[in-house]
């Protein structure tokens, strides 16, 4: 009977389901999976510098439509700041600027990046003022010479460049090529030597900068090319490779001989940039059409909410799978850990940490913790105080490894923040009590499998496909209670009992 | 691997998950819980019911009584704090007073009065209980074992632990405290335990930390085929704790005085599975013989006894 009505529950709950996923997958078409085509991206600069007090300028240039890419959406993030943007030499510009500003500070530059679905028109642009070549001295007479052989071998002015460019990259560098660019050229060097040795040879040319556009990068390197102009357009060259075709997801950013930030009144100031894929453009457009056909059905799901609370129900519905993790991992395989649910926490913390550092920042924190509770010991606390005195210790202690980190410049400790705190507090609790009664070998032995299981379900709940059908189907989480349900009537042994009752199976 | 699944499941092992969905969740009644996780009302019942444990001397339910400890204490000789929802003997602390009048740990180490002050504030404050619950302190009287066990354990009180299944004590084990187990008589805590026949009342072979031991590893003793004394007593006692807690599946420590005979410690509502490797053998055979000679209502004591020991 029980048997019977556990596996009718469990049965209609899966045949909901599927039945569910059938209809939005099949019928509605949303997509199954997370759409790697998606031609739209987050772009995201991150400007990070020491205020001294005093006045303070930031000047970053910004990305602007052109005929690849559009920009939409975009925000700027800066508190206290004055912020103005303006368009100065074909290249825009955001100026963030404050009276005065103490420590360091933060500011964020954010926009939406989608490729330009119209064909760019053909045509035909003024030719520009030659610009200052800015070589002199012994540099200019190198260059004439580069110059007059690279005319030599070249028909046109695209074989000229080139040809130019296969100089400056020839192993061994002549002494001319050497004396142009200096020792160990970069990519950008190497763009910037080219236009002054082409704009020397009467064509315009100039550096253009920008960013690869991948599915995700926490920091994107700059990508230089060289643009020299012939007959009527523009061409771009890769200063490494002299090839000519811009690669398809290349994002112009700006152009001319800068960098990407300039500041004023600060020091250690850099700029980082971050791409992402976006992906809701997507799962929109399946949506937009679900609405046509079945309105209710979009009305009542997740993606009817606004995007920042969606984006909080993407972790959400992991929840459930690291829980069922645990289940499997404590009741199949017989793992021990400090409290039921304590790894699913830390998990969820990992995500903003990342493993190593997760791992690394909990042990600290478990281990400073423990040291002083049992320092605490001595003084016969009782028990809510203590675990109070506990807490604020390790508020203290994430804070302090939140500092130190990022004095070192690890920017991952900053989401020690995010560790569950009282969580911990418990944990070190826990912990202790099991050390005093059961010995070290016991508690270490939890305070591992904890950890343990915290990474294994961090790395599955990390997984971004599983996220995105998650997210778009959340009825996967009915097949998720389901299984739970069966668990929870799984009488078998469990992996580790093997080895604990393995002095009877012996004979 | 598989292989060894279906060793464990021949020898008719019952694993943690088994013992859980089958017998505790089915067997036991949440109601009855407090009977058993709170040993004050163990106790309470127990003495009414006209079985025997150890005295009780005083119970501690507030930090403000604590002071007056050394009060309660001036009188008695040995005896024993304990937290009354304490689980696997943690926090169970036995002291005797020395020549000078000080108290001292069987092991010897001496403890000043604030130690105790200490420990019983620990205990009201729920570290030693299920789930971390306020908690009282009981004291009670200390059991002076019966001299057969003098040989076979370390420096504690060893008990016996039977196993209940619906009124039918269906395995037993006798846990002799060791070196490691501080005086304790817990297995996860380093005692031994040694399986009883249930027929004879006389000890098998016994498991130490997971293995397979013949002798005591302080006093190098043989452990097995000792005779425990009243047997059919111990049986008797274990099965009327059946009408006592409720309690389908439960486990019965008994403690067998020099003076006063066979004392019920605790009860327990999950006891442990480890008895199973200190009589070599599964619990599973036994339960499902209860079972099925028992399908509604269960005979009298007397009866139970009678089965355990015509069947298992």
């Amino acid at each position: 009977m029980n048997r019977l009505h556990l596996l009718l529950v469990t049965g209609f709950l899966t045949a909901c389901a599927i039945s569910l996923f059938y209809y939005k997958a099949f019928i509605l078409r949303f997509p199954i999976l997370p759409d790697e085509e998606s031609q739209a991206w987050i772009v995201e600069a991150h400007i990070s510098f020491n205020a001294r007090g005093r006045s303070v300028m930031a000047e970053l240039f910004i990305p602007k439509n052109y005929d690849q890419f559009l920009i939409m959406d975009e925000s700027f993030i800066s508190r206290g700041y004055g912020l103005s943007t303006h368009t100065e030499n074909l290249n825009r510009k955001a100026l963030w600027s404050i009276r005065k500003a103490y420590g360091r500070q933060g500011l964020y530059y954010r926009a939406i990046v989608h490729r330009n679905p119209v064909e760019p028109q053909k045509r035909r642009l003024k030719r520009p003022k030659l610009p200052e070549s800015g070589l002199s001295g012994v540099k200019l007479e190198a260059a004439r010479e580069i110059i007059s052989r690279a005319r030599e071998k070249s028909a046109n002015t695209e074989s000229f460049v080139r040809r130019i460019i296969e100089y400056l990259n020839e192993r061994p560098a002549s002494d001319n090529v050497k004396l142009l660019l200096g020792k160990r050229p970069d990519q950008l060097k190497k763009a910037k030597t080219a236009a002054s040795l082409v704009i020397e040879a009467g064509i315009p040319a100039r550096v253009a900068h920008g960013v690869f556009l991948v599915p995700l990068t926490e920091d994107a390197p700059l990508v230089h090319r060289l643009e020299v102009f012939d007959n009527g357009k523009w061409l771009s060259f890769d200063p490494g490779s002299g090839e000519t075709t811009v690669p398809e997801n290349f994002l112009r950013w700006w152009q001319g001989p800068y960098a990407l930030l300039s500041t004023q009144g600060v020091y250690s100031a850099r700029v980082n940039v971050g791409i992402q894929r976006y992906q809701e453009e997507a799962e929109l457009s399946a949506v937009e059409e679900a609405r046509l056909k079945n309105p209710n059905l979009i009305k009542f799901s997740l993606l009817s909410l606004p995007l920042e609370t969606q984006s909080v129900y993407r972790i959400l519905l992991m929840v459930p799978i690291g829980a069922l993790i645990v289940v499997i991992l404590r009741n199949i395989i017989g793992l021990k850990t400090f409290g039921t649910f304590m790894p699913v926490l830390i998990a969820l913390a990992f995500r903003e940490t990342e493993l190593i550092w997760g791992i690394v920042f909990f042990t600290v924190i478990i281990g400073v913790g423990l040291l002083v509770r049992s320092y605490l010991e001595h003084l016969k606390l009782l028990l809510v105080p203590r675990i109070a005195a506990i807490l604020t210790v390790v508020v203290l202690l994430m804070m302090l490894v939140s500092i130190i980190t990022h004095l070192m410049d690890i920017e991952r400790g900053l989401s020690v923040a995010l560790f569950p705190m009282v969580i911990m507090s418990m944990t070190i609790e826990r912990m202790s009590t099991v050390w005093d009664e059961l010995g070290a070998w016991e508690a270490l032995k939890h305070g591992a499998g904890s950890l343990f299981v915290a990474a294994i379900v961090y790395s599955v709940i990390k997984l971004e496909t599983l996220q995105y059908i998650v997210f778009m189907f959340p009825e996967t989480l009915l097949v998720v209670l389901a299984l739970a349900l069966l668990l929870g009537r799984y009488s078998g042994y469990r992996l580790l009992e093997l080895g604990r009752f393995r002095a009877l199976t012996r004979g | 691997m598989f292989g060894f699944l279906t060793g464990l499941k021949k020898q008719g092992i019952l694993g943690i998950n088994n013992r859980n969905a089958n017998y505790v969740l089915r067997y036991n009644q949440r109601k009855y819980y407090p009977r058993v996780d709170d040993k004050l009302i163990t106790k309470e019942l127990a003495t009414k019911a006209g079985i025997a444990v150890p005295e009780l001397y005083g119970v501690i339910k507030a930090v403000g009584q604590i002071k007056f400890i050394e009060n309660l204490i001036k009188d008695l000789n040995s005896f024993v704090v304990k937290p009354a929802k304490g689980s696997g003997g943690e926090g169970v602390l036995v002291l005797e007073r020395t020549k000078k009048g000080t108290l001292r740990k069987p092991g010897g180490k001496v403890i000043d009065i604030s130690d105790l002050q200490y420990h019983i504030s620990r205990i009201l404050s729920g570290v030693f209980s299920l789930g971390g619950h306020p908690d009282m302190a009981l004291l009670e009287y200390r059991v002076n074992f019966d001299p057969l066990f003098e040989n076979v354990s370390f420096l504690g009180v060893p008990d016996i632990r039977i196993v209940v299944f619906r009124g039918v004590p269906v395995m037993s084990m006798v846990r002799l405290p060791t070196s490691t187990s501080d005086g304790k008589a817990n297995l996860h805590q380093g005692a031994i335990g040694a399986g009883i026949d249930i027929r004879t009342g006389k000890t098998l072979g016994a498991v130490w930390r997971n293995q397979i031991v013949e002798e005591h590893p302080d006093t190098g003793n043989d452990i097995v085929d000792l005779k425990i004394p009243h047997w059919q007593d111990l049986l008797l006692l274990a099965a009327r704790c059946y009408e006592l807690t409720g309690l389908g599946y439960q486990g019965v420590d008994i403690v067998i005085d020099r003076d006063l005979g066979p004392l019920i410690l605790e009860v327990n509502a999950r006891p442990g599975l480890n008895i199973q490797i200190a009589n070599g053998t599964g619990l599973l055979p036994r339960l499902e013989k209860v079972e099925s000679a028992f399908m509604n209502d269960v005979p009298t004591p007397d009866k139970r006894v009678e089965f355990a020991l015509e069947h298992l």
